[in-house]
C-alpha cells in the first residue's frame, strides 16, 4: 500500500466571468482547466509556466483565497475543497507570495508580523517572543530582526521573514509562489538553498511555483508544465528536462538563461521564426499546420 | 549566516527623526503647526492669559464703548465697553471645542463604516455606501439650520447636526484605502494565517489608514470651524454673552464701516485657525506622501 499523498488536485477548474461595460458576463477566462496532480508526502514539486498560465489562481485555490468553479483538492487524503480558509486547515498549508515587497505589512514590525500566526492559532503570549527568535534564527536571521519594519530589509531577507511566518504555525504543505522571482540570481540560489534545508529538516511537502526552470532543476523532484490553464507536460524534472515531449515545454527550456556550456547543450533547439525566439502562439500555431496535411 | 543580515546595507537612522527632518523643511507644515499649537495653547490658558477675563459674561462699561484698537484694548472694544482681544482668545474655546466635538464622534465613525464596506463588500458595502451617498447630499449648513430650527438654536444641537453628516467623508476615504488594501499580499497572508476579521481590520488595515486619515482631519478642523462660525453668524450656533467667533462678526458688523474691528478682527481670527489647519494638513499631506485626500 502506498502513502498517502500529501496534496492531490484532481480535475481542479477556474473559469473568471467576463463581463460587457454593461455587466453582463458575456464569457469566461479559463485561468485554470481540468488541471490533475499529485505530490507525496515530502515531496517537491515543481510548477512552471509562463505569465498568465494560471500559476497563481492554482495557489489561490490552494489557500482558499479563490473558490474553484470544479475538481476536488485533496489534502492528506481529506477533501478541503469546502473548509479551504478554515484555521485548522491553515495550520496544515501555508503559503509564500510572489512578491516580498506587499507581503508584509509595511506599518508593522516584523516582529509583528511573525505573531499574527502564532496569536491566531493562540500560542502562549509568554512563549511568543521566544518562538519569534527562533523561527528568525531557522531562515538564518538575527533575532533583533524582529523590531525591524520591512523597509528597512532587503527583498532576500523579506522573503525569509515571509518564510518565517509560514513556518511558525508547523504546516506540513508550503506553496512557495514565485518565491525568488523578484531577487536577484545570488540571493535566490541561496533562498533555495535554505527551502532545500528546511524542507530536510521539517520534513515539508513543497508546491514551488515558477517561471524560472532553471531554478526548477535543481529544486524540484517532479514538474508539471502549464500552459494557458492546463498541464501539457509532467513528469520527474530530469526526464521533462532531458526530453522534453510538449514544444511549449522546448520553448521554456529554450529561454533559460544557462551558465554553462554543460547546460547549453542540455538546451532544446528552437527554430527561429524571422530571426527571433518564436511566442508559445507563434510556435505551437506553426507546429499544428505543419502537422495538419499528414492527418487524413 | 552573518552575510544574510548584511544583504544591504540598512540605514537605521530612526524614523521619528527622519520625519521631522523632512517635516522642518516644509515651510507651509510648520507655519500651521505653529499656528494650530499657539490657537490652542492660547484657548487652553485663556483666563490667565487674557487681560480681561471678567469680559466673557455679561459686563457693561459704557464709559469704554466703541474704543479703536490701542494698547490698552489691543482689538478694541465691542458696543457694551468689552475687551475685543479678550472675547476672541475665549471664542477660540468655543471653536476649538466644535471642532473636537465633531470630528471626534465623526472620524472614529466615518472610519469604522469605511473599514466595514472596503473590507466586506457586499450588502455592508451596498447599505454603506447608499447611505453616505444620501448623506453628502444634504450641504451641512442646510442641515444644521433644519435641526436647529426644529429644536432650538444652540452648540449642542448644531454640533450634533454637523456630525451627523461629516463622517460621510471619512467612511469615502478609509473605503477607497481599504478596497485597494484587501487585495495586497499582506492582507491576504493575514487571512490564510488565521488571523481574526478583528485582527484584520483593525491591526492590518487601519494602521495604513492612519496617516491619510490624519491629513484628512486635520483639514476638516479648518472646515468644521468655519460651518461652526456661519452657524454662530446666523444666530444659530453659541448664544450670547458667552463669547463666540462666528457670533462676534455678526453683532460687530452692524457698526461697519465706522467701528471695523468690532467684526473684521473676530473675523481675522476665524481665517487664522482655519488656514493654520488647513496649511498642517497640507504639510502633513507632502509629509506622508497620500496625494488623494483632499
Ligand atoms: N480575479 C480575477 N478575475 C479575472 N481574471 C483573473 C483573475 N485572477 C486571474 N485572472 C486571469 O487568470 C489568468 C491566470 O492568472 P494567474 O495570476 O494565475 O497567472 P500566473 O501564472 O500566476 O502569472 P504570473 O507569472 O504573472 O504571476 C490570467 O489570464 C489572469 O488575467
Ligand atoms: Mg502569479
Amino acid at each position: 500500500m502506498t502513502a498517502r499523498p500529501m496534496l492531490e488536485l484532481v480535475g481542479l477548474s477556474k473559469h473568471f466571468p467576463v463581463r460587457s461595460p454593461f455587466g453582463r458576463i458575456t464569457g469566461a477566462v479559463r485561468a485554470v482547466d481540468t488541471v490533475s496532480l499529485t505530490i507525496p508526502r515530502g515531496g517537491v514539486y515543481g510548477l512552471a509556466g509562463e505569465s498568465g498560465s494560471g500559476k497563481s489562481t492554482i495557489a489561490r485555490m490552494i489557500m482558499g483565497l479563490t473558490r474553484p468553479t470544479a475538481g476536488d483538492i485533496l489534502l492528506d487524503g481529506e477533501n478541503i475543497t469546502g473548509q479551504a480558509g478554515t484555521r485548522a486547515y491553515g495550520r496544515k498549508v501555508q503559503m509564500v507570495f510572489q512578491n516580498p515587497g506587499s507581503s508584509l505589512n509595511p506599518r508593522r514590525t516584523i516582529g509583528q508580523s511573525i505573531a499574527v500566526p502564532l496569536e491566531a492559532h493562540a500560542y502562549p503570549r509568554a512563549g511568543r517572543a521566544a518562538r519569534i527568535g527562533e523561527l528568525l534564527d531557522m531562515v538564518q536571521l538575527p533575532a533583533d530582526f524582529a523590531r525591524r519594519y520591512p523597509h528597512e530589509l532587503s527583498g532576500g531577507q523579506k522573503q525569509r521573514v515571509a518564510i518565517a511566518r509560514a513556518l511558525a504555525v508547523a504546516p506540513k504543505l508550503i506553496v512557495l509562489d514565485e518565491p525568488t522571482s523578484a531577487l536577484d540570481v545570488s540571493v535566490q540560489a541561496r533562498l533555495i538553498d535554505l527551502l532545500v534545508d528546511l524542507g530536510r529538516q521539517l520534513e515539508l511537502t513543497y508546491l514551488f511555483i515558477s517561471h524560472d526552470l532553471s531554478l526548477m532543476r535543481n529544486f524540484a523532484e517532479e514538474v508539471g508544465v502549464l500552459y494557458l490553464g492546463r498541464i501539457v507536460e509532467t513528469g520527474p524534472t530530469a526526464s521533462v528536462f532531458e526530453h522534453p515531449a510538449h514544444d511549449y515545454t522546448r520553448l521554456l527550456l529554450a529561454s533559460v538563461p544557462v551558465i554553462s556550456a554543460e547546460e547549453e547543450a542540455m538546451r532544446p533547439r528552437i527554430e527561429l521564426i524571422d530571426g527571433e525566439i518564436p511566442t508559445a502562439e507563434k510556435l505551437l500555431a506553426r507546429r499544428q499546420a505543419s502537422h495538419l496535411p499528414q492527418d487524413p | 549566516m552573518v552575510d544574510v543580515a548584511s544583504e544591504t546595507p540598512v540605514r537605521r537612522i530612526s524614523n521619528a527623526y527622519q520625519n521631522w527632518y523632512r517635516f522642518s523643511r516644509n515651510p507651509t507644515a510648520v507655519i500651521g503647526a505653529l499656528i494650530v499649537t499657539l490657537v490652542v495653547l492660547a484657548a487652553i490658558l485663556a483666563p490667565w492669559i487674557t487681560p480681561y477675563p471678567e469680559h466673557v459674561g455679561a459686563v457693561v462699561n459704557f464709559r469704554a464703548r466703541h474704543l479703536p484698537p490701542s494698547a490698552e484694548y489691543w482689538f478694541g472694544t465691542d458696543n457694551v465697553g468689552r475687551d475685543i482681544f479678550t472675547r476672541v482668545i475665549f471664542g477660540l474655546r468655543i471653536s476649538l471645542l466644535l471642532a473636537l466635538v465633531v470630528l471626534g464622534t465623526a472620524v472614529p465613525i466615518g472610519t469604522m463604516l469605511g473599514l466595514l464596506a472596503g473590507y466586506f463588500g457586499g450588502w455592508v458595502e451596498i447599505v454603506i455606501m447608499r447611505l453616505t451617498d444620501i448623506a453628502l447630499a444634504i450641504p451641512p449648513l442646510v442641515m444644521a439650520l433644519a435641526v436647529t430650527a426644529v429644536l432650538s438654536p444652540d452648540l449642542v444641537n448644531s454640533m450634533l447636526a454637523i456630525a451627523a453628516l461629516w463622517w460621510t467623508w471619512h467612511t469615502r476615504l478609509i473605503y477607497s484605502i481599504t478596497r485597494q488594501l484587501r487585495t495586497q499580499e499582506f492582507v491576504e497572508a493575514a487571512e490564510t494565517l488565521g488571523a481574526s476579521k478583528f485582527h484584520i481590520l483593525f491591526r492590518e488595515i487601519l494602521p495604513n489608514c492612519v496617516s491619510a486619515l490624519s491629513v484628512k482631519t486635520s483639514l476638516d478642523a479648518g472646515f468644521v470651524i468655519l460651518v461652526g462660525a456661519s452657524l454662530s453668524f446666523l444666530g444659530l450656533g453659541i448664544q450670547p454673552p458667552t463669547p463666540d467667533l462666528g457670533t462676534m462678526v455678526a453683532s460687530g458688523s452692524a457698526f461697519l464701516p465706522d467701528y471695523w474691528w468690532e467684526s473684521v478682527l473676530p473675523g481675522c481670527a476665524i481665517l487664522v485657525v482655519a488656514l493654520g489647519f488647513n496649511l498642517l494638513g497640507d504639510g502633513l499631506r507632502d509629509l506622508f506622501d497620500v496625494e488623494d485626500v483632499r
